[in-house]
């Protein structure tokens, strides 16, 4: 009884989910358009909402800017130029991929250089406990913390 | 030796630590620069709230440096901005255009009667179209526009008594200093240049 309570209550969560995302409805010409539309905008940042992206946002920013994407489509413009549009006005903060840039080199490569910084670390630990005649991994001389 | 070794990364990723909270206290984190700072502000050309069949627009503003001052009736921080811009906004020495955004025009006039108006004119976007080109995101904003209709600085969120101090008045004096008659480049920098 109550979990069949519960399956009704959750439907009709699922429902009004389903009609909060149809609130802005666009006249898309197709269902690829559409698509199209919808990963453009979930690419793009809603700056008022930082965490949000433009696709998922309630905000009456992201609205407008979803406009103006699905208005820049209705022209023919393709993705990167949209983007680019966007980019112009908002910088490249409106982008959740940032861009490979000298700004953000670090942002791409930082990890990569981590990671290679902790290999040679390991490398060099290892050869020089060979070299000292002791295992690689060594079990009894009391240094295994 | 080699036990120093994970005492030094510890201490260095302590550090990093320590920068980033630095970092994000010092600066904040949602503000986006604008990239608009020294390029040519938008085309625009919107109606007056007082008279809509006014319109004041970036060709009829050219030749002398003013300020567009983005506000909306509904916006709380323009709220606590507002009596900042009564108290100095005359003592700028430039125009201060009020640019009313997303907002009913009558909810703007009884807000600015009820506050009243520090602006030498009150212009309106009703759409918000306008202020995707000023890649305007939220209220309040601050643009400082100099006479050759480059944009030289841009305030993200409330004008303080500080703000206006440490970063607007140079700004402003920087462009009376570098050029008298609208010339591109001459001075201006990151439109916080010395004076």
């Amino acid at each position: 009884m109550f979990a069949s309570i519960m399956l009704i209550v959750m439907l009709a969560l699922l429902a009004t989910a389903a009609i909060a995302q149809a609130i802005d409805p666009l006249p898309f010409r197709d269902h690829a358009e559409e698509l199209r539309f919808q990963h453009l905008t979930s690419e793009l940042r809603c700056l008022v909402c930082q965490d949000e992206d433009l696709a998922d946002s309630n905000a009456d920013f992201a609205r407008d800017l979803r406009h103006k994407v699905f208005e820049l489509m209705q022209q023919g413009e393709s993705d990167d130029q949209i983007k680019q549009y966007l980019v112009d006005r908002y910088s490249d903060f409106v982008l959740y991929d940032p861009p490979v840039n000298s700004r953000t080199w670090l942002l791409w490569f930082g990890p990569l250089l981590m990671l290679l910084a902790g290999g040679m670390v390991v490398v060099y630990t290892i050869r020089k406990r060979t070299r000292a005649g002791t295992p690689a991994a060594p079990t009894e001389n009391g240094d295994d913390w | 030796m080699s036990r120093l070794v994970p005492f030094l990364a510890f201490v260095v990723l302590a550090v990093l630590l320590g920068f980033g909270i630095w970092w994000n206290s010092s600066h904040d984190p949602t503000a986006v620069p604008s990239p608009l700072i020294n390029k040519p502000a938008p085309v625009f050309a919107l109606p007056t709230l007082n008279d809509p069949s006014q319109t004041v627009s970036k060709a009829s503003m050219l030749g002398k440096p003013y300020l567009v001052n983005v506000f909306a009736s509904w916006c709380f921080a323009c709220g606590e901005e507002h009596p900042v811009l009564m108290a100095e906004s005359k003592s700028l020495g430039i125009p201060v255009i009020g640019y009313d955004y997303k907002d009913d025009p009558n909810d703007a006039k009884a807000w600015l009667a009820q506050h009243g108006n520090p602006y030498s004119v009150v212009i309106t976007d009703v759409s918000g179209h306008t202020a995707i080109d000023f890649g305007v995101y939220g209220a309040p904003e601050t643009f400082l526009i100099d006479g050759a209709g480059i944009v030289r600085y841009k305030r993200i969120g409330p004008l303080t008594p500080d703000v206006i101090a440490q970063q607007l008045e140079p700004a402003i004096e920087a462009l009376q200093h570098s050029a008298p008659a609208p010339g591109r480049g001459a001075g201006g920098g990151e439109g916080v240049a010395s004076l």
